[in-house]
């Protein structure tokens, strides 16, 4: 087993560097599209680091994401860049704390909805703020960060999320999670604290999706409230960890990889009709797969060995 | 001031009133917790509105038209996409999550089509725009007729959920699923017709909507969390409840909006929802939490 991942690890690196080199030999759209892939790659798997064993569906991921991304725009002038990634990445937790303490001791399904209009509130009181207090709606983000720089930081933000899930996976708290997530009651017989577990994990993917918003924000220079706190962002992360599999440590990652694309490619040949066929993928991905590709994947593959067992017997 | 902002909220909160009924039907009784519900109800409003501008029929009538066009499309979209997931979940958590996670995807089918036919912008129409003197304020006749026809809808509906033999069925599921069968009550029939019977009033709803507001073909998931709010508010499966909250809701949000700003409607709901979540998880008039 250590070998085996060792090697695993191995090869992650291997990875790792080919992808870090990128920006010296891919062109300016691959990298584009390679920023893209990670965005949602690392959404996606910090998602379901707190959704996939609890099993609490968050429709709120772009409230955090572009609470990350405002938080630049705010302060881009102001403090050097590397404070302005911690000060989000504060905001992001504190505002997790808040949401959490004040949902997470209920049902699944409130917690659903609440998710479900964060994001329009978060959106309300930005644009209400900017309206009233500042005198003016939208932004300009000036910092001196190319393509490759964003890419870079994206990389290292994807590497520790995948790191961090990892250890969620092996350490205590990711095992009372899952006993969380099978069943809420005899996890609180066992002793489990579930309001401090489940808060410890929701604040830590919301941080990570805060920086991964902060982290992109110089890359669209003016900055709405309807751009980036666009609903179309938390439904796209749920759909690629759906479809890759919550439950696996890569599972979201390789779901972002061909819905990224495919929603490149839609936008591009349908911008009118684009939502309509989103929704459609959404409720068949919920019909035919609901435990992931990877899962569907590996019961196909059992099915199949026990299959060639039997003809060889 | 304070007078017509209570007599505003109050026409406001009649129609929030009816169209968590159709809501709190279809989680209550059919265990469907909706999310494309305000989608639903937007979709009538621009029924309302094509009606009104192209066949120039006044929405009166148009509701004779979409309120059951409402029934029919939830029927289908209960036995089409529904049902399958209703009867693939054994518990009930399981069937939550994924009727949540596939009324999300109906979300943006319907939103689509919307913005694809009608565009992104604000729609309204000009019906009986002429102000009538209540108690001394003057209140715009659409928003009195509006007010009218929620109140008759939303009794309506309670008589026949309390004094016929259908809506014993409905009630009786919504309270025991599990023992609703011994009696002889088909559940899955009192579900779909259940879901139905919600998409009609979210049809009502949006028809009711349209006289007197301007929409938008994104307005639908403010509608869906506002009929949530007052759902949970007034206690899952509970009709006088809904009522009561929804009244509620729609004199608080006027008066937010009259006396501190248009702009922190949202915001007074939620915390309006936030607060019953912690304080009363089985709302306001449900009964104890389960």
């Amino acid at each position: 087993m250590t070998a085996r991942n060792l090697s695993l690890g191995l090869l992650g690196l291997v990875v790792l560097a080919l992808l870090a080199a990128a920006p010296f030999y891919a062109g300016p759209y691959p990298l584009g599209l390679l920023i893209g892939i990670l965005s949602y790659g690392v959404l996606a798997t910090a998602w379901a680091m707190f959704s996939g064993p609890t099993r609490y569906v968050s429709l709120a991921t772009v409230a955090f994401f572009g609470v990350g991304a405002y938080t630049v725009a705010v302060l881009g002038d102001v403090l050097p860049y590397p404070l302005i990634l911690v000060v989000a990445a504060i905001i992001g937790a504190l505002l997790a704390i808040l949401v959490g303490l004040a949902t997470l001791r209920l049902a699944g399904v409130y917690f659903v909805v609440f998710t479900f209009g964060l994001t329009e509130l978060v959106r309300q009181l930005v644009t209400y703020y900017e309206v009233n207090v500042t005198k003016t709606l939208g932004r300009y983000v000036f910092l001196p960060l190319g393509p490759e720089h964003i890419f870079w930081q994206l990389l290292a933000l994807g590497g520790a999320t995948l790191v961090l899930a990892w250890w969620v996976r092996r350490s205590r708290i990711g095992l009372a999670l899952r006993v969380i997530g099978d069943d809420p009651v005899a996890a609180s017989h066992l002793g489990i604290d579930i309001t401090r577990t489940k808060l410890v994990l929701f604040a830590a993917s919301a941080v990570i999706m805060t920086l991964a918003g902060a982290i992109q924000a110089p890359r669209w220079t003016y900055i709405e409230p309807s751009i980036v706190f666009n609903p179309t962002v938390s439904f796209l992360t749920v759909i690629m960890a759906l479809l890759g599999g919550p439950n696996r440590l890569v599972g979201p990652l390789l779901g972002a990889i061909p819905l990224f694309l495919l929603f490149e490619w839609l936008s591009a040949n349908f911008p009118n009709h684009y939502s309509i066929i989103l929704g459609l993928l959404f409720i068949a991905i919920v019909f035919l797969l609901p435990n992931g590709v990877l899962a569907f994947g590996e019961g196909l593959l059992n099915r199949l060995r026990g299959l060639t067992r039997e003809v060889a017997r | 001031m304070l007078l017509s902002a209570l007599l505003t909220g109050l026409v406001l909160g009649g129609t929030y009133a009816l169209i968590a009924m159709g809501l709190t039907l279809q989680y209550g009784v059919a265990r469907i917790m909706n999310l494309a519900y305000g989608d639903v109800i937007i979709a009538a409003a621009f029924g309302a509105f094509v009606l009104f501008n192209l066949a120039g029929l006044n929405p009166l009538l148009g509701l004779l038209i979409i309120v059951p066009a409402g029934f029919v499309l939830s029927y289908l979209i209960y036995a089409l996409m529904l049902q399958p997931l209703a009867r693939r979940s054994g518990d009930r958590g399981r069937l939550e999550v994924d009727s949540i996670l596939a009324t999300f995807g109906l979300l943006f089918v319907i939103q689509g089509i919307a913005l694809v036919v009608f565009g992104s912008g604000f729609m309204s129409y000009s019906f009986l725009a002429v102000p009538i003197n209540i108690l001394g304020t003057p209140l715009a006749a659409n928003r009195v007729l509006a007010f009218a026809l929620a109140v008759l809808l939303g009794g309506g509906l309670y008589l026949l959920l309390t004094r016929t033999r259908w809506g014993t069925a409905i009630r009786a599921v919504a309270v025991a699923p599990g023992s609703a069968p011994l009696v002889g009550i088909d559940v899955d029939r009192v579900a779909r017709f259940a879901f139905a019977l919600g998409g009609a009033l979210a049809a009502a709803g949006g028809v009711i909507i349209s006289m007197y507001l301007t929409f938008s073909a994104t307005a639908g998931v403010v509608f869906t969390m506002k009929a949530l709010v007052v759902v949970i508010m007034g206690g899952v499966g509970n009709i006088p409840g809904a009522l009561a909250a929804g009244l509620i809701l729609g004199v608080v949000e006027t008066l937010v909006a009259s006396f501190i700003d248009p702009g922190l409607t949202l915001a007074a709901t939620y915390l309006i929802f936030l607060a019953v979540l912690v304080l009363r998880p089985s709302g306001l008039f449900g009964r104890n939490a389960s």
